[in-house]
């Protein structure tokens, strides 16, 4: 069978000249299936088993638990909002589909967009499509809301990729996170899409002052022609009012209001742990996080050190306002700032993204510290959003250099003074 | 000292601070600017203790510096270390003596090894000395010798244009065959075809009591020996005219089925101690011997036993073993130290001339790697042919023959010779092959330092290795991975971003001439991205010794 894939490969191979786009595009996919025969030449003479694709495609893992779960709870949370179906497993069918209706279009369009762009520059440039995309491509779709129309989502991946990378140079030479680039341009330049109560819940819509599902599209008869057929409930037409009292706010929305008491007046503290509550896709399971954490640093994908430090940052920082508890967000309890927003998530796999973090081992220390730093006083001290992270990692992305230089430049010092030292 | 002071510090400070946290969650509303004023003065009062605790600590060092009793090893730190806690017994012979642990580096496990026995079989028809081993010459040597000509073992070959003095010799007897050339006319190699009874260039030895260091030099240079002592940082020949501020040894080597040194000098312990006390006449520094501490039981007596050096004991992985770590951990080389470093088997050599006159270039060679029918230890002269050593031993013909070891050794056709400094011969199988989804599912085992593969689970584990790049070559992406394995204070990846930017000043600040090939060849090895860090790090050697 590899023989016969062999064969085909060799068969298909357009010509470089004449479709270098088509033959990047060609090479991307032949490189995917087959580890390329190239043998070692100078240097050493076996190379370790590891490259970066499979680096890559190991944080890829790492995130499908994430998928699974997000795409479960755009519809628990759809389904929350007016009622129906309280119990976790209560209409699973309509939930997951729900879900994937929805986050489907969004994983694609990120990767028919960010891939394109990436193809085309690796055949501008002359050289193989580098693995980068792979980790981007996972982790945009997850940082989204639900609700996000897809011309935004594709003219923000645009804008990451070729100003944020391409522009850079390619793999390795960004200065900033790319999925964070992603995120942060919606949230400059399309706000009311990324911020606010409104857009956490999917398939809502404001009628005469109430909110009420909307219509159910084409799609969802579709599928309810088939949960008819098995006598599943079905979706239904749609313009359900939401029940009473119903917020689609955010914990730290809440917190930002009125406290910790307000918060747990909407959400219990296990809601928030186990991530059934509104939010990004992929950022509110905290335990589902917690084993991906686990698995990259297993692996040895990810920097513990970035992580450790981040925690300790966000515990340092939370303990200070609990001291200081000048507002009643600041006197939320330290350690619940673990359960709310996306710390996690963000601290897991965007902080720990090799290219834009610290590079030597005691920055990184330093560099996850004032992450949890700086994304806390944006949390607790913003009066616009309550959430931090994408702000904190990209401020730290650009500064990370700065903190390479200081470890870097006491390097060469102890290496001069070790000189003088001993010229004596 | 200072960084584990402030963990000291900040660990307490935040137990602290997070029982006045916890004690204030249960009872909000509560007024908590008194635990904030009891929580500052907590502070406060660390910072006092720490402030003691350091003063009293750096007094400790100072002192233990003043007595010279930090070069020891040992801890004069209020705290004890982690890895004093954590750390296996000593074994008894290790009581008292300097011992270094390090513990980053990697131990690539190979199929192949050679069991330690000689098999006297195995004999070279033919050797070669190759003018492009020695970094710094000219491509064309001055050739003293012509194809038909009868030389002795010791009779000079060829020499250098810009270092007359420094002559290459005949490493056997016998009659030279060929003068091959390579490209641009540069000579590539000098066959001799040996003779049955190796015949000796007689020398008269200096009594190294009486000689002066002119004296010895002179012979050194004249006798043939000196293009073995190599010259860091660069490592290069070193010019007649310099002297080094130390010369460093090591007894051991870690690379992959690297021979066993102790094996080695079974026996020509005399001509060892002998090559030592020449090299100590030619330093006014020391001579340093950078012993073997891994085992339960010690190295050799030949290197335990050695007189008038200098012992530091070294435990860790590769590449504990390359002087070049020794070194960092001994004395390091600092901008414009000269220091020199020598094989063991070379110091016999040198020592050989002493005892009985004459060169004697005998190198016991380890013939190792899985595509060897049978790998074992063989006994012949330095330059000798593969193909008469590989004879009838090869599994395939699809390999490829390494003179030197996996990581740093140079690819060789059959018909090639053994490198001028190399002690070990490996071969491996070629990988030129295509394999399906070989970066996700591996169809087979293959060393590696990635957790993501299930090496770590099977620590006593030998693999096969091919020359497969498993993997494209791609910008620097990921980090910590080359520190990981580089057991010295010193940042690779940022070293080689100066290279590659031409940055003289950061190259000599982030230590580059401390480093040779052999160090960062393990690097090279783990690299994600397929970098040529050997390659690399040669270029930036290169500038700077243009420079200086």
């Amino acid at each position: 069978m590899k023989k016969a894939l062999l064969h085909f490969f060799e068969r298909i191979e357009p010509d470089k000249k004449k479709s270098p786009l088509l033959h990047t595009a060609y090479d991307a996919f032949f490189t995917f299936a087959f580890t390329p025969k190239t043998v070692t030449t100078d240097g050493v003479h076996i190379r370790d088993g590891i490259d970066l694709k499979r680096t890559m495609v190991y944080v890829v893992l790492a995130l499908q638990l994430c998928y699974l779960f997000g795409t479960y709870n755009i519809g628990y949370q759809h389904f929350h909002a007016i009622g129906q179906y309280p119990g976790l497993l209560d209409g699973l069918h309509l939930k997951l589909v729900y879900g994937l209706i929805k986050i489907l279009p969004i994983f694609i369009v990120t990767h028919v967009v960010g891939l394109g762009i990436e193809f085309y520059y690796a055949s501008r440039k002359g050289h193989g499509v580098e693995e980068g995309f792979l980790v981007t491509g996972a982790l945009i779709p997850l940082l989204m809301p639900p609700d996000i129309p897809m011309w935004i989502l594709a003219f923000a991946v645009a804008f990451a990729v070729i100003i944020g990378k391409e522009a850079f140079g390619g793999t390795g030479m960004n200065i900033v996170n790319i999925a964070l680039l992603a995120r942060v341009f919606v949230f400059f330049a399309y706000p009311t899409y990324i911020a606010g109560d409104e857009v956490w819940v999917s398939g809502l819509e404001k009628v005469n002052g109430v909110y009420q599902t909307a219509a159910y599209g084409g799609v969802y008869q579709f599928f309810d022609g088939i949960f008819n057929a098995w006598g599943w409930d079905t979706f239904g037409a749609g313009g359900t009012a939401v029940i009473d009292a119903y917020t689609g706010a955010t914990p730290l929305a809440l917190g930002y209001q009125g406290g910790w008491e307000k918060i747990v007046a909407t959400y219990s503290v296990s809601d928030m742990w186990w991530g059934f509550i509104p939010g990004s896709i992929g950022e509110t399971s905290k335990p589902l996080i917690i084993l991906g954490a686990l698995f990259l640093i297993g692996t040895g994908i990810a920097s513990w050190r970035i992580m450790v430090a981040g925690v300790f940052g966000v515990a340092f920082t939370g303990l200070l306002f609990n001291a200081w508890g000048m507002t009643p967000f600041m006197e939320v309890p330290w350690h619940y700032h673990f359960y709310m927003g996306s710390f996690l998530f963000a601290i897991v796999y965007m902080a720990t993204d090799p290219v834009t973090a610290s590079s030597t081992n005691k920055g990184k220390w330093i560099y996850g510290f004032f992450i949890g730093v700086v994304g806390m006083v944006i949390r607790v001290m913003n009066p616009a959003y309550p959430e931090g992270w994408m702000l904190a990692i990209l401020l730290l992305n650009v500064f990370a250099p700065l903190i390479d230089h200081y470890v870097l430049e006491a390097n060469m010092r102890r290496r001069a003074r070790r000189a003088k030292a001993a010229a004596q | 000292m200072m960084k584990s002071g402030i963990i000291k510090l900040v660990l307490p400070a935040f137990l602290l601070l997070a029982q006045i946290g916890h004690a204030q969650t249960p009872a909000p509303g509560k007024s908590d600017s008194n635990w904030f004023v009891y929580g500052l003065a907590a502070i406060a009062l660390l910072i006092v203790i720490y402030i003691i605790v350091q003063v009293s600590e750096n007094l400790m060092a100072i002192e233990a510096k003043r007595l010279g009793a930090d070069k020891s090893g040992a801890n004069f730190s209020l705290f004890p270390q982690m890895r004093e806690l954590f750390d296996t017994k000593r074994p008894a012979y290790l009581s008292g003596q300097p011992l270094f642990s390090l513990r980053r580096g990697f131990d690539i496990k190979l199929e192949g090894e050679a069991p330690s026995q000689i098999n006297t079989k195995v004999k070279s028809a033919t050797y070669a000395l190759t003018p492009a081993n020695f970094r710094g010459i000219f491509p064309i040597p001055k050739m003293e010798v012509e194809v038909g000509s009868i030389v002795k073992a010791g009779d000079p070959l060829f020499h250098d244009k810009s270092q007359p003095g420094i002559k290459y010799a005949a490493p056997v007897s016998g009659e030279i065959v060929a003068i091959n050339r390579g490209e641009k006319r540069a000579i590539k190699e000098v066959v001799i075809l040996a003779d049955m009874d190796m015949i000796y260039r007689e020398f008269k030895a200096p009594d190294l009591g009486k000689c002066t260091r002119e004296e010895l030099v002179a012979f050194l240079l004249d006798s043939g020996v000196w293009p073995m002592i190599r010259q860091r940082p660069f490592d290069v020949t070193p010019a007649p005219e310099d002297e080094p501020r130390d010369i460093f040894i090591s007894t051991f080597d870690t690379a992959p089925l690297a021979p066993d040194l102790n094996f080695v000098v079974e026996g020509r312990g005399d001509a060892f101690q002998k090559g030592l006390d020449v090299l100590g006449k030619l330093t006014a520094g020391k001579v340093y011997l950078g012993l073997d501490a891994r085992g339960d039981n010690p190295p050799s007596a030949v290197f335990t036993q050695a007189a008038g050096v200098e012992k530091y004991w070294f435990r860790g992985k590769h590449p504990a073993g390359n002087v070049g770590i020794q070194i960092h951990h001994i004395k390091p080389i600092n901008t414009g130290d000269k220091v020199w470093v020598m094989g063991v088997q070379e110091v016999i050599t040198l020592g050989t001339l002493f005892t009985e006159g004459r060169f004697d270039t005998t190198r016991v060679v380890a013939l190792a790697g899985a595509e060897l029918e049978a790998p074992q230890y063989v006994k012949t002269y330095l330059g000798a042919s593969l193909s008469d050593l590989l004879k009838g031993n090869l599994k395939g013909q699809h390999v490829r023959i390494i003179s030197g070891d996996v990581l740093t050794g140079e690819h060789k056709a059959e018909s090639g010779f053994l490198n001028y400094w190399d002690d070990q011969v490996t071969v491996i199988e070629e990988g030129d092959y295509f394999e399906l989804f070989g970066w996700l599912i591996p169809g087979s085992l293959r060393p590696t330092l990635s957790r993501t593969y299930p090496n770590f689970l099977m620590p006593g584990a030998k693999f096969r290795a091919d020359s497969n790049t498993h993997g494209e070559k791609r910008a620097f992406v990921v980090t910590g991975q080359y520190e990981q394995v580089l057991p010295m204070d010193l940042y690779p990846q940022h070293l080689m971003k100066a290279i590659l930017a031409g940055n003289f000043e950061k190259m000599e600040g982030l230590g580059i001439l401390e480093l040779s090939e052999e160090d960062i060849a393990l690097c090279e090895f783990a690299c994600t991205s397929k970098q040529p860090l050997q390659h690399i790090l040669r270029q930036g050697l290169d500038m700077m010794r243009e420079q200086s």
